[in-house]
């Protein structure tokens, strides 16, 4: 293989091998001399490579190399160093009072930049990427809240989760299944979903929503309130805003009431979730950035 | 007496497949089983009625060509049924709504993936191999094919395991292998096929009467014998019970991954380079009309290609649970790779170099430039893919998928159109093709479908690749993955159009082969053998 190259072919025509296979012959040219060399110069560079990296695997471990390089602890270094770098302020993130970070405009701008990078990781695949949710997932963008919109609320929903079996301590309440566990006949439901129509609009049949109203007050009214506003301690959505979590058309309505809905966020925070939860610091970035988003309070 | 046996043995397998459809677990080894038991009642019976009939005597002075054209169809086929696929999952990714509701389970995004990739690496590629090298060994040897009908065994043995695979995939049967999907009985099947093969192809060269052995079988060798070798090492594993298609790999972990990356890795260097360059080794020079610009480059090239192949495919696990001296071997493996795998692309090209004026007149001779061109850029970004400090913008990003298909669609595709025009006259004794002007609409959609789908995925695997990256002042990341998912949408789109202007060129291929057999002159019957002396 290390043949010196040939002389120049002559310019008109090398000879053969002198086989031919089915009319194919093959000509004698040498090897191409920068094909060769560069073929040569891959390999002096594999060689001396791989004196410097780890390479050669031996009996009980492999040649370290002499950089003593180390994808594993090239990643944990810079992890630490930026870590180190931002101690300081995620410390202080972490301890003040929730409601202090807004007074201090150079943290909660951190907070805020630190929370969008936490949410675009962790929550965006639910809520959305720009935050205004999709169906059974809140829009965070508005001032409709579900269970609280101050920072304290929204730091308390996303540190325990809602209806979750990860923290003791989550959101929980339970509309009960009104059709399914049959607490009411159907016509009163067709009735309901009149009435609650009607409270942001036009009833399907509105000869219905005066018998519905009734069948509100005695079954609804207590989570949703007496005028459909909504309750906060328990998660109950306001009907009477056109804000519509899983849908505010007929059919979605008659499910809704028949069925029942649970909607379920798992606990964020690292004392619920051991590999996958977010640090005091993070979720106090990320609700920072949530409350900063247009509905906070 | 032999046919007796046969019948024999047909009738037990039917049986037995009937039993294990009767007794399985699964939807998709009950489908396969019938499918087993159809096959074999079907050869049954077929044998059944040539026994006891008179044979006639082959002449053994000819070349088997019937196994060929069978495979010159069903290779045109697979190459419309792949492409259609690989559009329709183009399209899914841009427009999830193709992921209809009647079809969740069946026809979904993630159940056609693995469909196409069969479909064109192993129906359409590996049928084009097996027809190609089964006509480049029978004239470079002046043999007729070894084994009798053991070649229409390999044929349709191989078209069975496409179509048990194929039917596996989409009821579910799957061993999420990459490339390796087909579970274990489909597995021991193929293995059955592909020793015949390897029977056939060594039978045939040891009976050639030409002295020496041409280059091109030297690579479809290689490619036979280390398919095998590779196909049973990454397909070890146990089934969980004999009546389902559920099995369990030997290897777990970072073994597992290491083999699956050996075997994918060779399956690219094997099936998809070392076969593929046969094929270019008998019709570039047959197609150009000149020798082969260098023989010793051609064995130095093989050998080269051959040995560092194997050790490269750790470059597929940079930066992941893998070791980092196996990352650094792969990747410098990979680097010398680069030169061997050059070889090829000069001795096609300078080949084709003696006939530049054949460039205006002859479209399949355009096609084969391409076809090398590609090679020979393909095989020069991947080296630098496998670069450490590359691969980790490009891993996981679509500049794969395009790097895969400047290959596949460039490389495997183009040298196999060439092929398909050169061996259709030939075969069925025809003086020309139909029509040489749908040749060369043929090349131009394909070239600018290729063009469209390199291109559009070079944008989008780059841009994914820095906005993965990118982080503000303090370190946090800029970009949420569903962003960077929507910025790719406009290529996407582009990628979709590249496929259904290349799943066009192959369907007008298709219309113009079937009319050169039904309509195209004919000439003179020439498949006896032509020694060199
Ligand atoms: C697995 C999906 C999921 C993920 C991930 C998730 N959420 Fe939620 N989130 C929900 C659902 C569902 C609800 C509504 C629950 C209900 O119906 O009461 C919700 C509700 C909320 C609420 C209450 C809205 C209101 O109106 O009171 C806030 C605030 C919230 N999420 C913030 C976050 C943040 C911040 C993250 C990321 C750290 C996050 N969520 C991650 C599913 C998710
Ligand atoms: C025990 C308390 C409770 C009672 C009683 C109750 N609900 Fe609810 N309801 C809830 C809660 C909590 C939710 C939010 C579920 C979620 O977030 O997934 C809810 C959600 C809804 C929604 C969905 C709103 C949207 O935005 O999509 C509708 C509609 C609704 N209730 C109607 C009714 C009607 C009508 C009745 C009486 C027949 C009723 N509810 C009785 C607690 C209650
Ligand atoms: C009409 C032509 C084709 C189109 C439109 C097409 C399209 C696609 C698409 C959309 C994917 C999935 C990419 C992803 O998951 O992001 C894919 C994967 C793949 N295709 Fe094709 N394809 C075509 C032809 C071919 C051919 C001819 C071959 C091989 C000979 C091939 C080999 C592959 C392989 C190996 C993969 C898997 C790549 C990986 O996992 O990295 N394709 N193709
Ligand atoms: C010198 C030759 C080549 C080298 C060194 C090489 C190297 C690489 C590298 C580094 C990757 C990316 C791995 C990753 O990041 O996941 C890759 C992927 C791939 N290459 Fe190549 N390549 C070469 C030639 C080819 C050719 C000629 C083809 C096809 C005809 C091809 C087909 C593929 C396929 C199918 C994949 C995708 C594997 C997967 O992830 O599913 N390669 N190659």
């Amino acid at each position: 293989m290390a043949q010196k190259p040939m002389k120049k072919p002559a310019k008109a025509e090398t000879s053969t091998t002198g086989h031919s296979w089915d009319g194919i012959e093959e000509l004698n040219n040498p090897l191409p001399r920068w094909w060769l060399y560069t073929f040569y110069a891959c390999i002096v560079w594999a060689v001396i490579y791989s004196v410097f990296y780890p390479a050669w695997p031996g009996i009980k471990a492999a040649t370290p190399g002499l950089l003593g390089f180390s994808t594993r602890a090239l990643v944990v270094e810079e992890i630490a160093a930026v870590d180190a770098k931002l101690a300081p302020i995620n410390n202080k993130l972490a301890s003040v009072e929730l409601a202090a970070i807004a007074d201090d405009a150079e943290l909660q701008g951190y907070a805020i930049s630190a929370g969008a990078a936490v949410f675009r990781a962790n929550c965006s695949q639910c809520h959305g990427s720009g935050a205004a949710g999709a169906k059974g997932y809140p829009n965070l963008l508005d001032n409709d809240w579900l269970w609280g919109g101050d920072i304290e609320a929204i730091h308390y929903t996303v540190t325990h989760g809602i209806r979750n079996a990860n923290s003791d301590e989550a959101r929980v309440s339970q509309m009960p299944a009104f059709g399914r566990d049959e607490l009411l006949e159907r016509p009163q439901i067709e009735a309901v979903v009149n009435y609650v129509m009607s409270l942001s609009g036009a009833a399907q049949d509105a000869t219905r929503v005066e018998e519905g109203a009734v069948v509100f007050a005695e079954n609804c009214a207590s989570c949703h309130g007496e005028a459909a506003e909504g309750n906060r301690d328990l998660g109950a959505p306001a009907l009477a805003d056109a804000i519509w979590l899983y849908g505010g058309d007929y059919a979605t309505l008659m499910d809704t009431v028949i069925n029942a809905r649970g909607g379920v966020m798992p606990a964020q925070s690292e004392t619920y979730r051991s590999a996958q939860g977010l640090s005091e610091y993070e979720i106090r970035a990320v609700a920072t950035y949530v409350h900063s988003l247009g509905g906070g309070e | 007496m032999w046919n007796y046996i046969k019948l024999i043995v047909l009738g037990l397998i039917a049986l037995l497949a009937m039993i294990g459809a009767n007794y399985g677990r699964d939807l998709a080894y009950q489908v396969n089983f019938i499918t087993i038991a159809l096959a074999a009642l079907a050869t049954f019976v077929f044998v059944l009625r040539q026994t006891g009939e008179p044979v006639e005597p082959t002449d053994e002075t000819q070349y088997m060509d019937d196994v060929i054209r069978a495979g010159v169809i069903a290779t045109s086929g697979w190459a419309v049924v792949g492409f259609l696929v690989g559009t329709t999952i183009a399209f899914q990714l841009a427009f999830p709504q193709l992921n209809f509701e009647w079809a969740q389970g069946y026809l979904n995004f993630g159940k056609l993936r693995p469909l196409h990739t069969s479909a064109v690496i192993f129906a359409f590629g590996g049928t084009a191999l097996i027809t190609t090298s089964f006509y480049v060994v029978q004239r470079t040897s002046a043999a007729r094919l070894w084994g009798g009908n053991l070649a229409w065994f390999v044929f349709w043995g191989y078209q069975l395991f496409i179509v048990l695979a194929a039917t596996g995939y989409i009821l579910g049967a799957t061993q999420s292998k990459e490339y390796a999907e087909p579970e274990w009985y489909v597995d021991l099947w193929l293995t059955v096929v592909w020793l015949s093969y390897l029977a056939v192809f060594i039978g045939t060269l040891m009976k050639r009467r030409e002295p020496h052995i041409y280059v091109a079988n030297w690579f479809y060798l290689s490619f036979i014998i280390t398919v095998a070798m590779l196909h049973v090492f990454n397909n070890l594993s146990i089934p969980v019970s004999v009546f389902g298609s559920k099995s369990v790999q030997v290897f777990s972990g970072v073994q597992d991954a290491m083999t699956q990356w050996w075997y994918g890795h060779n399956a690219v260097g094997f099936f998809l380079t070392a076969g593929f360059l046969g094929m270019m080794y008998y019709f570039i020079p047959k197609q150009a009309e000149r020798p082969v610009f260098s023989y010793k480059l051609s064995i130095i090239h093989f050998w080269a290609l051959i040995f560092i192949y194997i050790w490269a495919g750790p470059h597929h696990l940079h930066y992941t649970a893998l070791p980092d001296w196996a990352s650094t071997l792969g990747m410098v493996f990979s680097i010398v790779l680069w030169m061997p795998s050059w070889g090829g692309m000069i001795n096609g090209l300078m080949t084709l170099a003696g006939a530049w004026d054949k460039l205006r007149t002859d479209p399949i001779i355009r096609m084969m430039v391409i076809s090398v061109g590609f090679y020979g850029m393909s095989t020069f970004e991947g080296p630098m893919m496998s670069i450490r400090a590359v691969n980790s913008l490009s891993h996981y990003t679509d500049w794969t998928i395009g790097h895969v298909h400047s290959g596949a669609l460039g490389w495997n595709g183009m040298i196999t159109f060439g092929a398909l025009y050169f061996l259709v006259p030939k075969l069925w004794n025809k003086a020309s093709l139909y029509s040489l002007s749908l040749v060369s609409w043929h090349f131009w959609l394909a070239t600018i479908g290729i063009i469209l789908y390199a291109a559009s995925m070079w944008v989008t695997g780059i841009m994914e690749g820095l906005m993965w990256r990118e982080v503000d002042a303090n370190g946090f990341l800029v970009n949420s993955f569903a962003d960077t998912v929507a910025a790719k949408f406009p290529m996407y789109v582009v990628r979709g159009l590249g496929g259904v202007l290349y799943l066009t060129g192959g369907i007008i291929m298709c219309y113009n082969l079937w009319m050169t057999v039904r309509r195209a002159p004919a000439v003179q019957a020439s498949n006896q053998f032509v020694p060199a002396e």
